[in-house]
């Protein structure tokens, strides 16, 4: 199955790819205006939420060591085995998330070990669904990552 | 402090009504020009740092950017412009000598714009370079001047060494040190997906790529850093440098802040210590000395490796040229005075040295006349910019060309011109490792391979285009060229008729 992999050491820790996440998962893209679309979902009502997270080590001489975060995709998905309403579920190796069963309880970002769940202001988890779900068709974090950091590739 | 006397060159201008306060221009700037202010939630920019280098505007994820230059103006005068008492002020308040980056940028004449190629019409017919064979491929070095075969046909002349290359365009010598070590990653394995060749320049060969030996010209230049046995056997052939277009008749200066413990180790100096590379080689003051540094290398390497000698274009560029076919050097490279360098003082990269065009032309038929011309190869560099002048290039005279500035354009470089400071945001002339990983040679020799391939089709379609199918035929074809809006003189030096002669 292809999964988003990260190769640290190319992440430059722009954090583009957090916004890219956000704004594909708003649904506002189409397939015109991209760049006023993403003004309007970041100046909307609601602030669009990252399901990816950059993270930065501590500056070693002029460097840090950057990587971003999203959900593995793991084979055995602590998340889905501690959800409590079975919100979480795997279909075709993809970890999903049913926005209408989750009640927000935050138990999968503690079972996962990299704590990539994140909480959204309508009291539910978000996850990365690999973008399949929203007009984007593959993960938006790895189109838009500058540096090749972020893979979408079949790995063994 | 004082009065400060420069006004900032650029403007940045922002979209309020793209902006989204992502801060990438914040995270991406190494010059801090952009800084987010939470108590106004606005992006804020100080232009008085700006390079133009772009990098904020290319990351920019809703073009809510752009960098113009400023039209604050001084009062007009033909003779004082605005950049020349901007100089003299910032030599007023320093004291010291200014310091520029990559090639000359002043309007002197471009030749290759005012030469034009030839095409057949109904009695030569054109090639088409889908449908039939056409060679690009070139060998560099001493050519012997007859063939002695056996009855088989099976030449038993013995032939000296050459570099044997897929196209006719090799990446120019810029070191470790100078620029990065991602962009060296870049430029060798482009170089070996391609068949060519890339040049260590003076900073020695970094460990990790050995690798491509064979797909490296290692360079011996005046400070001699990194240079050592196994170093010299690396590669595909071995370059003394004497000159460098940018900046005739003086050596090089990497700063002790760019050496860190790789490029130490690679240049072989310690750590933080300044590597200057004296103006001349201390060992050469004449063609004699010169044969005397080629035949050690020579000696050193067993006679397998062709030796280069790269020469800045400068006024008596064909006798120096000369000398340098009878001291012994399987290559000439010749670089034009628009070349580009890491830093280089102003006045000399803008006022020293001669035009590739005419050194080349000179330099070709020198040699011809004094029948040494199979003797050496010709490679020239100093701003190359497309595969047109590589095509115009050839049918001067020369053998291959040497491209840096196109290289590094391919890389990411916008030509901002700053590389002395060090802080490239692209990630090519810099040691700073933040930035260096901003350039991925996995992207980076994609880019170098796709550039190379696109011009090397074109060449093939100018070629086709002239009825010619090798680059051997098209070499020193100066009946291919014509010039225009040329004066008499400049034709001459350029051995090439007017256009409609």
């Amino acid at each position: 199955m292809k999964r988003v992999y990260v190769n640290e050491e190319v992440c430059l820790g722009c954090h583009l790819c957090e916004f890219e996440c956000a704004y594909a998962n708003s649904g506002a893209p189409d397939e015109t205006g991209r760049p006023n679309n993403m003004f309007k979902a970041f100046n909307g009502p609601k602030t669009p939420v990252a399901r990816i997270r950059v993270e930065e080590g501590e500056m070693r001489g002029d460097d840090r060591i950057c990587f971003a975060v999203s959900c593995r995709h793991c084979e055995t998905p602590y998340c889905v085995e501690g959800c409590i309403t079975g919100a979480l579920s795997v279909e075709d190796g993809v970890i999903k998330i049913d926005d209408e069963r989750c009640i927000g309880c935050r138990t999968c970002t503690v079972m996962c070990p990299y704590g990539c769940l994140v909480y959204s202001d309508h009291h539910t988890m978000l996850k990365c669904e690999l973008c399949l779900e929203n007009s984007t068709g593959s993960p938006a974090c790895v189109q838009a990552c500058p540096n090749r950091a972020i893979v979408y590739e079949e790995r063994q | 402090m004082g009065i400060n006397y420069l006004y900032p060159q650029y403007e940045i201008h922002r979209d309020p009504m793209r902006c989204i306060k992502c801060r990438v221009c914040e995270r991406q700037c190494a010059n801090e020009v952009h800084h987010y202010d939470e108590e106004l939630d606005v992006m804020i920019a100080d232009e008085a740092s700006c390079v133009d280098c772009q990098r904020c505007v290319s990351m920019c994820p809703t073009r809510a950017l752009k960098i113009v230059k400023t039209d604050n103006t001084f009062k007009e005068n033909a003779n004082w412009k605005q950049d020349t008492i901007e100089e003299v002020y910032r030599q007023a308040s320093t004291g010291g000598v200014l310091l520029s980056s990559m090639g000359n940028p002043k309007d002197y004449p471009v030749y290759w714009d005012k030469i034009l190629i030839n095409a057949s019409q109904v009695t030569n017919p054109s090639i088409d370079p889908l449908r039939e064979p056409m060679e690009t491929k070139v060998f560099l070095g001493k050519k012997p001047s007859s063939l002695k075969m056996d009855k088989k046909g099976k030449i038993v002349s013995e032939i000296p060494p050459q570099i044997e290359l897929e196209l006719p365009i090799m990446f120019s010598a810029m070191s470790y040190g100078s620029i990065s070590e991602n962009a060296h990653k870049s430029l060798a394995r482009a170089a070996t997906a391609l068949g060519t060749c890339y040049n260590t320049g003076e900073g020695g060969l970094n460990k990790e790529l050995y690798q491509y030996g064979p797909n490296t010209i290692v360079q011996v230049a005046s400070g001699r850093f990194g240079v050592h046995e196994d170093y010299l056997k690396a590669g595909a052939a071995i370059e003394i440098k004497m000159g460098q277009g940018a900046k005739p008749g003086i050596g090089g200066h990497l700063p002790g802040r760019k050496i860190g413990a790789k490029v130490s180790e690679t240049r072989m100096i310690p750590e933080g210590c300044d590597a200057i590379s004296p103006a001349p080689h201390h060992d050469i003051y004449s063609i004699e000395d010169l044969r005397q540094l080629i035949f050690s290398l020579k000696e050193a390497t067993n006679y397998e490796k062709p030796v280069i000698v790269k020469i800045a274009a400068v006024h008596n560029v064909a006798a120096i040229a000369s000398g340098i076919a009878r001291s012994g050097a399987d290559v000439i490279a010749i670089d034009g005075y628009r070349g580009g360098t890491g830093a280089a003082p102003t006045r000399i990269r803008d006022n020293v040295g001669i035009p590739i065009e005419l050194a080349l032309a000179a330099v070709d038929q020198r040699l011809r006349d004094e029948k040494i011309r199979n003797d050496i190869s010709i490679v020239v560099g100093g701003s190359i910019r497309s595969s047109a002048d590589v095509v115009k290039a050839i049918a001067l005279g020369a053998d291959a060309c040497y491209i840096g500035t196109s290289a590094l354009l391919a890389l990411g470089c916008h030509l901002c011109r700053s590389c002395q400071s060090g802080k490239c945001n692209w990630g090519i002339a810099t040691q700073r490792e933040d930035l260096v990983k901003r350039l991925n040679p996995e992207i980076g020799s994609e880019r170098l391979a796709n550039l190379l391939t696109a011009w090397n089709h074109e060449i093939k379609e100018m070629m086709g285009g002239m009825g010619i199918n090798s680059i051997e035929a098209l070499k020193g074809n100066r009946l291919m060229l014509r010039g225009i809006g040329l004066t008499e003189k400049e034709l001459e030096i350029l051995g090439i008729k007017h256009a409609g002669e």
